[in-house]
C-alpha cells in the first residue's frame, strides 16, 4: 500500500506577528496536524501495512527545511510543487489532486486543518474533486478486507462516530490520533540522501487561480484588564453586583 | 430561486439551534434565502423551520441520507444549490458542516470561507472577517467567482426571530441510486447529558490539568456547573489526561463559546484555549499561579488553591 501525506509549512504558532496582509515569522514548522498525519503513515508502515510513504507540499525552496524534517521522521521521498503564490484551500486541493493522479496512492492522509489559516477545507475538497470517500477528524484508523477499506473513528461535536470508507480515500487527522515522534539524528542524516522532486503546476497539467484574497490582517482589540479579587466572598459580590451574572 | 441556501443541521430529532444563526448572516447579505434540510424522517424538523423568513424550506429526505455521510450529503447540497441558483451556500461552523460543505464547494467549483464572524460592505463588494492563527488575528477576505460557500461562527451572530408568515415546504427530488456509495456508517457514541449544551449555555465552567482525574473533575467542575445551571468545558490537557470527553474541549480545534459567564478552574491559558473563550462576557479565572496568562484576559482573577476555593464557591452559591 502506498500512502501520500501532504503537509503545510506554517509560521511557528508560538512566534507570529502581523505584517500588512500577511503573517510574518522568524521560523516555519510543519503544521502540527500534518505531523500527526506523517506519524500515522509511519505507524501504518511499521505495522507492515504500507510499503511506501510519499510526502507532498507546495511552496518555494524555503519549505525544503520542513520537507527535510518530514523525510527525517521517516517519509521515503518527497514532492514539492514549486509555487510562490498565496493559494487558497481550493487552489491547494486542485494542485494536490493533480499530484494524487500522478502518484495514485491507496490513501491520502493529512491534517484536518492548518494552524495558521484554520480553514479546515483541503482534505474534503480534494476528496470531492477526486470523487473519493473521506474520513475527517479521525482519531483511529484500521485497514480491513485486504486493505480495500478503512474503518475510521471520527471526532464530532457530540462524541464519536465510526465509519468505513472504501479505498482509495482521503483521511484527515485529529489531535488524538497519535503523538508524533521526534526527529532522530540518524534520521536527519538519512534524510539528506532522500530525493525531493520539484514540480510545477505546468508540469502537473493543472491551472489554478486563487479565488480568495486576504485584504488585511489585524489584531483584535484586547480585553480590558481585569480585577484581582482576594476572596470567594469578594468574587461572589462582584459577580452579583458589578457583573450581574448571578 | 434563492440568493442564499442555508444548510440546517439536526440530530435526527430536532434542529441544532446554533445552525440557525447562519440565517442572520444571510439576512445581512440581503436577497431571499432558502433553508435546506438533508436526512431521513424530516417532517417534524421541516415544519419547525417555516417561520424564519425563508422563501422555502427545501427537504432532501431519503433512507439513503439517514446518516450524514459526506459523499452523499455534499452531492445533494451541491445539486440543490445549482437547481436553486444559490450564489451563497451557508452553514454553521460545526464538525458536520466542516465535513460536508468544503466537499460541496469543490463539487460546485467554488471557494469557501470558514468561520465568518462579520461581513463588511464597501463599494458594493463584500468582504468576510474571520479569525486566523487560533483567533489571535482577524483576516478580511474577499472572494471572486459566481458562487461561494461560507461557514458562520454561531456565537458571532444573533439567533434569528421565528415570526414570519409560514413559507412553503418543498421536497427536493433526486435519484437516490445515483448517490455515491463509498462510505458506510457503522456506529455512533454520543454522550447524553442533562446539562445544557456547551455552545449554547449561559454559564460554562471549565477545568484544566490540576483537576487530576475524572472523579475530581466531576466533583469540582461538575458540581460548580450544576450549582450555576451551566455546562462543562475542558482544556486539551484535561481531555488528553482522560478527565473529560473530547467533545468538552474548548479552543482553536475544539468548541468556540461565548457565554455570559465563563469560569476557568486551574487553566493557565494556552493561546489555543483562549481562542475558544475570548468572546465570553465575564471571565473568572481561579489559579494557583499568579502569573498564569489567563489572568491577562480574566474579568475577575482569584489566585489560590481551587481545591479550597471551589467547595466554598459552591457553598455560597447554594446558600443564596
Amino acid at each position: 500500500m502506498k500512502i501520500l501525506v501532504s503537509f503545510k509549512s506554517v509560521p511557528d504558532p508560538n512566534d507570529v506577528a502581523v505584517a500588512g496582509a500577511a503573517v510574518s515569522t522568524p521560523k516555519s514548522v510543519i503544521n502540527s496536524f500534518d505531523e500527526i498525519a506523517i506519524e500515522e503513515a509511519l505507524r501504518i508502515r511499521e505495522r507492515g501495512e504500507a510499503t511506501e510513504i510519499v510526502g507532498v507540499t507546495i511552496g518555494v525552496s524555503a519549505v525544503d527545511e520542513q520537507i527535510r524534517s518530514a523525510l527525517a521522521m521517516g517519509v521515503d521521498r518527497a514532492i514539492r510543487v514549486d509555487d510562490s503564490r498565496a493559494l487558497d484551500p481550493y487552489a491547494v486541493a486542485r494542485i494536490l489532486g493533480a499530484v494524487v493522479k500522478k502518484e495514485a496512492p491507496h490513501v491520502v492522509i493529512m491534517g484536518k486543518q492548518a494552524v495558521d489559516d484554520d480553514s479546515n477545507q483541503v482534505g474534503q475538497m480534494l476528496a470531492g474533486l477526486l470523487g473519493w470517500p473521506q474520513a475527517t477528524f479521525v482519531s483511529k484508523i484500521e485497514f480491513l478486507d485486504n486493505k480495500t477499506r478503512a474503518r475510521c473513528t471520527r471526532e464530532t461535536d457530540a462524541g464519536l462516530e465510526v465509519i468505513e470508507v472504501n479505498l482509495p480515500a482521503i483521511i484527515t487527522t485529529d489531535l488524538r490520533l497519535n503523538e508524533p515522534r521526534y526527529v532522530s539524528l540518524p534520521g536527519l542524516i538519512k534524510a539528506r540522501r532522500k530525493p525531493i522532486e520539484v514540480l510545477t503546476c505546468d508540469q502537473l497539467g493543472v491551472t489554478v487561480r486563487p479565488l480568495t484574497t486576504v485584504l488585511s490582517i489585524a489584531r483584535p482589540p484586547k480585553r480590558p484588564a481585569g480585577t484581582r479579587v482576594e476572596s470567594v466572598e469578594e468574587l461572589i459580590m462582584k459577580l452579583r453586583q458589578e457583573a450581574k451574572v448571578l | 430561486m434563492a440568493e442564499s441556501l442555508i444548510l440546517i443541521e439536526h440530530d435526527r430529532q430536532q434542529v441544532k439551534r446554533p445552525s440557525l444563526h447562519a440565517i442572520t448572516l444571510a439576512q445581512q447579505l440581503g436577497g431571499n434565502y432558502a433553508l435546506l434540510v438533508v436526512g431521513h424522517g424530516l417532517d417534524g424538523i421541516a415544519a419547525s423551520l417555516v417561520s424564519y423568513g425563508a422563501s422555502a424550506v427545501v427537504v432532501a429526505d431519503d433512507p439513503a441520507l439517514a446518516e450524514p455521510l459526506a459523499d452523499r450529503y455534499a452531492m445533494v447540497i451541491a445539486e440543490a444549490a445549482r437547481r436553486l441558483g444559490a450564489k451563497t451556500i451557508l452553514g454553521t461552523s460545526s464538525t458536520f458542516s466542516k465535513d460536508v460543505l468544503p466537499r460541496a464547494a469543490a463539487l460546485l467549483d467554488a471557494p469557501m470561507v470558514t468561520d465568518v464572524i462579520a461581513i463588511e460592505k464597501m463599494d458594493g463588494s463584500i468582504s468576510y472577517r474571520r479569525p486566523i492563527n487560533a483567533g489571535s488575528m482577524f483576516a478580511n477576505v474577499k472572494v471572486e467567482g459566481d458562487r461561494r460557500v461560507l461557514t458562520v461562527r454561531a456565537t458571532a451572530f444573533e439567533p434569528p426571530a421565528a415570526n414570519a408568515a409560514p413559507c412553503p415546504i418543498s421536497h427536493f427530488d433526486f435519484d437516490a441510486a445515483s448517490l455515491p456509495n463509498g462510505m458506510q456508517f457503522i456506529s455512533r457514541e454520543e454522550r447524553r447529558s442533562d446539562r445544557p449544551d456547551l455552545t449554547e449555555a449561559r454559564v460554562v465552567v471549565s477545568g484544566g490539568r490540576p483537576l487530576k482525574d475524572k472523579e475530581t473533575f466531576e466533583r469540582l467542575v461538575g458540581r460548580l456547573a450544576d450549582a450555576l445551571g451551566g455546562a462543562i468545558g475542558a482544556t486539551r490537557a484535561a481531555v488528553d489526561a482522560g478527565m473529560a470527553p473530547n467533545d468538552y474541549q474548548i479552543g482553536q480545534t475544539g468548541k468556540i463559546i461565548a457565554p455570559e459567564l465563563y469560569i476557568a478552574l486551574g487553566i493557565s491559558g494556552a493561546i489555543q484555549h483562549l481562542a475558544g473563550i475570548k468572546d465570553s462576557r465575564i471571565i473568572v479565572a481561579i489559579n494557583k499561579d499568579p502569573d498564569a496568562p489567563i489572568f491577562q484576559m480574566a474579568t475577575y482573577a482569584l489566585v489560590g488553591d481551587l481545591y479550597q476555593i471551589v467547595p466554598q464557591l459552591i457553598e455560597s452559591i447554594r446558600r443564596a
